[in-house]
């Protein structure tokens, strides 16, 4: 079929939520299913009029839950998919979050988080659900949650989210905020060639021994799609290797629910990432991400021309949580100030790698984010 | 040096426009780094509604504006709700007929562009904010003339590039004959 | 030495997933029967055909097919079925579930998947409650019926499907009961060949539940009210069809055309990029 398949390059001037868009198309990501929400609509509203340009589907689906499960047949049929939403949305999408862990199917959820609980706030920003993105849906599972703090990470961490579950075969899941979505700055969109994009594993057995479960060394299945003469079976039932269904083997539980965790857990180094600033020789280290950890770097730099030492831990995986590294900061300094824009979420994440540490915690809600004074004071408070 | 520029009226003026003309002015043309951020009720029209810029010529970390440098603004409910914000001898450019009730400044410099006037003798008074765009470049020379047109011309609809421009010249010349200070 | 002998559809089953779990006298193992015939009197690609069902008794058809399937949550099919469909036009896919999970739960799917005409394929076992959970009363339940959850006789009106099904703007509506083999099978032959969203409810026994409940504790006794109470009437007004203890009217209720939306959406996408290159 003819088509345009002009991807962006160079310099643009967009908002968090196009590069976000663009970021999708340029990954490979050819179906869109989603419901329209405050302030994730100008995604769903862009991926309308570019997907067709890439002889993909955008459908507007009856509601979240709906957009969800579309997501999940699209990517079987192997298409790489995606849904975006809000909070109320988020809530309604994961049932079947739960369902494409179970059955690893790998897609892409964005999140732009706006202040809740419920209706809540919808135009103004928030990071309330950034433990719901790790525990949202019934169930033992992990999963891949990171949170941009830019218009060019909107692009760039929606690209690699792709990358990840396609990789990992799980749903993985861009974390933005209000602000983030609908700021303009500049995004510089390399050549296509220039980009990293990656596909899922394929099968590479005879069709009749394929076992749509069957892990390779690293705990993933290489995975076939629909229509390819593989004929499996997927559930969302717990299953064997052969995708059938094991109601009453506590051993098909056992085996099935840990590998779901592990092939996160055990491949973390690879897929955890962080941004350090000045942490070196740092007495007081912030912890932040999206947009507050823009407001982090300036205090940071501010206390650092006031001779207080002061670095930041900027976290661009929250899900896999970086661990290890939090727990060699709280080695390292004398206290760990964390802002977020909800009531204290990540911040007990920390508080559990920390032990003897003193954490700080700063809360701020509604339509600003923590201003670089409000931050420097608590950093000054406990340096 | 970092800018923070606030641009405030109510939904339906333009002002979120004004605010990404203006960052990309600075940072697809004007060679800085800019950031837009906006905020705005749920009404699409008639709500209160503000757009912010800050431009540097270093990276920017904090996007949002904490205290401007520089209040565009073009509605009574703006212009009571901002005022007070804007840093000590900061610039203040503001539409009078939008504006009947000021309130005495100490420390700014007041520049009173009646954009909404000239618009409408334009023919169009969705304009408005062009106009004050043009009076914007003049007074505070913070952005090239000519790279701001060149965003005006990728941010408007098509076949609307003249009167936006002719808009863009009245302000820019009723700015740049106004006297240094008003306050 | 025994001698093994093959069933001449068992090519259409994994054997392997043996013994089904579905109770003496039910009747779903009817409907995959007359779907099983269906596909092979169609000559079906079984590469080309994705089974999808929901949760339910019904929906561990999917598991017994030998093709692409997948079980999905409770009510989604409708709506993941709509995403393969759409990423993969040529595919065939059928869904097959049931009254709770189709019209309850999974409701506002099954309406929008019709109005958009989706080309997808669903058949419905309506044994007039959720079998699995032990007997409780579904969006199908007659009235006066005692189900787990409606001790006193049920004071909801049922849907009747067809009306349903034949509103939300299905291309193909049709019902028949277990008893109809033949021409539930033909029903399934004549759906599949068409192109966009099509229906067929199946009103199917559950002695070992609903049927304990009601006076009619075995699957002759259900088959038996199927008998007396069918009427076949091709093309009659589905508004008129609800389903009472004196008669249940079957037989096609519509058989019509119109664009599926994959078609329109591909043909969308034709015309924007000739459009573009020109």
């Amino acid at each position: 079929m003819p088509s345009k398949r002009s991807l962006l390059t160079g310099a643009h001037f967009m908002n968090g939520d196009v590069a976000c868009a663009e970021g999708a198309i340029a990954a490979g990501c050819r179906f869109f299913a989603g419901y329209p929400i405050t302030p994730a609509t100008e995604i769903a509203e862009h991926l309308s009029q570019r997907m067709p340009e890439f002889g993909g589907i955008y459908i507007q689906m009856e509601d979240e839950i709906a957009s969800m499960a579309a997501v999940l047949g699209a990517s079987y049929a192997g298409l790489k998919a995606m849904t975006a939403t809000s909070g109320p949305g988020f809530s309604l999408m994961q049932e079947n979050i739960g369902l494409a862990v179970m059955t690893e199917t790998p897609c892409v959820i964005v999140d732009i988080m706006r202040g809740g609980p419920s209706t809540g706030q919808p135009t103004l920003p928030g990071q309330q659900d950034v433990m719901q993105a790790r525990w949202g849906s019934h169930g033992d599972y992990a999963t891949v949650a990171l949170a941009p703090s830019s218009v060019q990470e909107m692009f760039d961490l929606t690209l690699e989210a792709f990358n990840l579950a396609e990789t990992y075969r799980v749903p993985a899941m861009l974390l933005g905020d209000e602000i983030v979505a609908h700021m303009y700055e500049k995004l510089v969109i390399p050549p296509p060639d220039k980009l990293r994009i990656v596909n899922r594993k394929r099968p590479n057995v005879p069709r009749e021994e394929y076992m749509p479960f069957k892990p390779d060394e690293d705990l993933v299945p290489p995975m076939a799609c629909f229509g390819e003469g593989y004929h499996f079976h997927a559930t969302g039932l717990t299953h064997d290797e052969r995708g059938y269904p094991q109601t009453s083997s506590s051993e098909a539980q056992q085996k099935l629910v840990t590998r779901l965790c592990n092939k996160i857990r055990k491949n973390e180094d690879k897929i955890i990432r962080v941004e350090e600033t000045m942490l070196d020789d740092a007495d007081v280290a912030v912890v932040a991400y999206g947009i507050v950890a823009r407001s982090a770097l300036s205090a940071v730099r501010k206390a650092r021309e006031k001779g207080i030492k002061a670095g930041l831990l900027r976290l661009i995986t929250l899900w896999p949580f970086p661990e290890k590294r939090v727990a060699q900061l709280a080695e390292q300094t004398k206290a760990i100030v964390v802002p977020e824009m909800n009531c204290g979420q990540m911040v007990l994440e920390v508080e559990r790698k920390a032990k003897e540490t003193p954490v700080a915690f700063l809360s701020k809600l509604g339509e600003e984010p923590h201003t670089p004074l409000e931050i420097l004071e608590e950093i000054r408070r406990n340096s | 040096m970092r800018v923070e520029i606030k641009f405030a009226g109510f939904g339906g003026q333009g002002i979120i426009k004004s605010g990404i003309i203006i960052a990309a002015a600075a940072c697809i043309h004007g060679g800085k780094n800019a950031v837009q951020t906006q905020s705005y009720g749920p009404e699409s029209r008639g709500g209160a509604c503000k757009s912010e810029v800050v431009i540097s010529e270093e990276d920017i970390d904090f996007p949002k504006v904490v205290e401007p440098d520089v209040l565009v603004v073009m509605s009574q409910h703006a212009y009571n709700e901002y005022v007070e914000n804007v840093k000590p001898g900061g610039t203040i450019i503001m539409d009078p007929d939008m504006i009947p009730h000021e309130v005495d400044l100490k420390n700014a410099q007041v520049h009173r562009i009646p954009a909404t006037k000239i618009a409408e003798e334009l023919g169009k008074k969705i304009v408005a904010n062009i106009v004050m765009l043009g009076a914007f470049v003049a007074i505070t020379r913070i952005l090239d003339a000519n790279a701001v047109k060149e965003s005006i011309k990728e941010n408007i609809p098509k076949g609307t590039e003249e009167l936006n421009l002719k808009a863009f010249e009245q302000g820019y010349e009723y700015g740049k004959t106004l006297p240094k200070s008003q306050a | 030495m025994v001698e093994q002998v093959t069933h001449p559809l068992s090519k259409y089953l994994r054997a392997d997933m043996m013994p089904h779990i579905w109770c003496p006298g039910c009747g779903n193992g009817i409907v995959l029967n007359c779907f099983v015939h269906a596909l092979d009197e169609l000559k079906t690609d079984l590469d080309k055909l994705v089974v999808v069902s929901g949760i339910g008794c019904i929906g561990r058809t999917a598991g017994y097919t030998n093709t692409d399937s997948f079980h999905t949550t409770h009510g989604r099919a409708i709506a993941f079925a709509t995403g393969v469909k759409l990423a993969s036009p040529e595919l065939e896919v059928v869904i097959v579930s049931g009254d709770g999970d189709l019209f309850a739960i999974g409701g506002n799917h099954f309406i929008h998947a019709a109005r958009r005409n989706i080309g997808v394929k669903v058949i419905c076992a309506n044994n007039f409650n959720y079998g699995m959970t032990g007997g409780q009363l579904g969006p199908t339940t007659p009235l006066e019926s005692l189900t787990t959850t409606s001790p006193y006789g049920n004071i909801e009106h049922p849907f009747n499907l067809v009306h349903l099904a034949a509103a939300a703007g299905a291309i193909y509506v049709a019902r028949w009961t277990t008893l109809h083999v033949r021409r539930l099978t033909q029903s399934m032959k004549k759906m599949m060949q068409k192109e966009g969203f099509c229906f067929i409810e199946v009103i199917s026994p559950c002695p070992e539940i609903f049927g304990r409940y009601n006076k009619m504790r075995t699957g002759l006794e259900m088959m038996e009210w199927f008998k007396k109470a069918s009427v076949v009437e091709s093309f009659s007004d589905p508004a008129k069809a609800e389903i009472t203890k004196e008669k249940i009217v079957v037989g096609e209720f519509v058989d019509t055309q119109k664009l599926s939306y994959e078609k329109l959406f591909h043909e969308k996408i034709a015309q924007i990029n000739e459009r573009s290159i020109q």
